[in-house]
Parts: structure tokens; C-alpha cells; sequence
């Protein structure tokens, strides 16, 4: 006697809800993603073992000084002089501001000491040097 | 004579649908990056805050303008800064490290010494103007 099974399962995956998965994967991306805002200057990070991560994009503001000494913040040029300024309207608009200094790693100390001094007047005390990791 | 017209219903293919949309999810998994900034954290002091400290608990390292340093008055290689500076800190738990560098001395070499005082736990680090 041959077994007459009376539940005929449907073994199809529904594909009717697809579109709509993939669309809200979609739309968390892009809500997600942060397309680079500034290119800066072509620079070579130095390397560090002991390095921490950065913990807001949105709350973090690069400096990036290049071999030559030049300095640049949201891609445009200033001297050490004027950094103070800039800096001071971005802490002001922003007390939980992390300065992220990209600096190359045959930059002299001169700049970055004065960067220093003029991040401390412009009271943005928060500083990270931006490194790459470096491999033992 | 009437021409016959083939059209039939006029309904929106929705069948490639879901692959337009993996396209434009996969377009954008690529362009996202999440490459976090990474580095080295410090604090700097708020100005006009300076303080007395007692010579004691003040240990000078001094990076010269080819990356040498000088460790409270002893030349030590750069890697070895980790090991002796927390030493000293197990002696005296209030030590503060303060790093000065020449005008001339390169940013790699400033990052590794600090580096080492982090890898040391050292977390009173004090930077002075360079000369």
C-alpha cells in the first residue's frame, strides 16, 4: 500500500518580499555612508602600535600637514598663524570636537609644536595623531 | 482595413525588480568605507594651565633632531624607552614624562617615543615646546 500524503508542502521560498529586504539593506547603507568629504594633502602616516580608533566621524575635524610644512584643513591652505581661528569656530560649533592630526612622517617638530600651541588658544585640547598600524 | 494592435496590459515589469536593487545595495556596500581613523589619543593642557611640579616626579625626554633620545639624562634606543620608563613608574607612580624635541626632529620619530609611553601605561605625559 503506497502512502498518500496529504500534505503537500509548498518547498518554494516566498521571493515576493525580496525587493522590499533588499531595499531597506539598501537604504541603510546609504544612510550609513559617509562619502569622503575633503582629499586633503598627499601625505605618509607614520606607524604606531599602540592606537586607538576614533570614535565619532561626525565630531572629528583633520588637520593635514605635509612634508613641505603646509598645512590644510577642509582642503584649504592656511598658515600656523591663522589655524587658531579656524579651529576656535569649529570647537565653538562643536564641544565635542577630536582634532585628528594627519601629519607626515618626515614633518618637522617646529610646525607641529606651534600646531600645538595654537590648537591649546583655540581651546580644541582633544588631539589624535593619525598613524597607521604598524606590523611587529 | 484596422491595424490590430498587439499591446496587450500595461503593468510594470517588477520581476528584475529585486536585481536593480541588489545592484544599487551592492554599488553602495563598495563605496561605503569603514576605514576608522585611527591614532594616538592625548589630551592636551588648557592654556594658562600650567603647574609647579616637584623636579622629582619629573622625568625629561629629550628627542634630538635625528630621532635620538636622551631619557632623564641617559641615552636610551628608542625601543627600549618602554621597558625603562615603566620601571620608573613603578618606583613613582606620580612621574610625569615630559618630551621635548628639537625643532628639527622628524614626526616619526616624536610618534614612536610617545607610542612607547602608551605601551609603557604611561598616562601623565607632558609636551613641551620644542627647541
Amino acid at each position: 500500500m503506497a502512502f498518500n500524503r496529504k500534505t503537500q508542502l509548498d518547498t518554494e521560498i516566498p521571493t515576493a518580499s525580496m525587493p522590499d529586504i533588499i531595499f531597506m539593506l539598501l537604504i541603510f547603507f546609504m544612510v550609513t555612508t559617509v562619502l569622503r568629504e575633503y582629499s586633503g594633502l598627499p601625505i605618509e602616516l607614520p606607524r604606531a602600535k599602540r592606537i586607538e580608533k576614533l570614535k565619532s566621524k561626525r565630531h572629528t575635524s583633520h588637520i593635514w600637514v605635509s612634508k613641505d610644512g603646509l598645512i590644510s584643513i577642509e582642503d584649504k591652505l592656511y598658515d600656523v598663524a591663522s589655524v587658531r581661528h579656524v579651529m576656535y569656530e569649529k570647537r565653538v560649533s562643536d564641544p565635542q570636537l577630536t582634532v585628528s592630526l594627519k601629519a607626515d612622517e618626515s614633518a618637522k617638530m617646529k610646525l607641529i609644536s606651534g600646531l600645538h600651541v595654537e590648537l591649546r588658544k583655540a581651546d580644541a585640547l582633544k588631539l589624535n595623531y593619525s598613524t597607521k598600524t604598524a606590523v611587529d | 482595413m484596422a491595424v490590430k494592435r498587439r499591446i496587450k496590459g500595461g503593468e510594470i515589469p517588477t520581476s528584475s525588480m529585486a536585481d536593480i536593487a541588489f545592484l544599487l545595495l551592492i554599488f553602495f556596500l563598495v563605496t561605503t568605507t569603514i576605514d576608522m581613523d585611527k591614532g594616538l589619543g592625548i589630551i592636551l593642557p588648557a592654556e594658562g594651565q600650567e603647574m609647579e611640579i616637584k623636579k622629582k616626579n619629573i622625568l625629561n625626554c629629550l628627542i634630538n633632531s635625528s630621532g635620538q633620545v636622551l631619557l632623564g639624562g641617559d641615552p636610551t634606543p628608542v625601543s627600549e624607552i618602554n621597558k625603562v620608563v615603566r620601571r620608573k613608574i613603578k618606583e613613582n607612580d606620580k612621574l610625569i614624562i615630559s618630551v621635548k624635541a628639537h625643532n628639527k626632529t622628524p614626526y616619526k620619530s616624536y610618534v614612536s617615543v610617545i607610542d612607547q609611553l602608551k605601551m609603557a601605561n604611561a598616562t601623565r605625559i607632558s609636551i613641551a615646546d620644542s627647541e
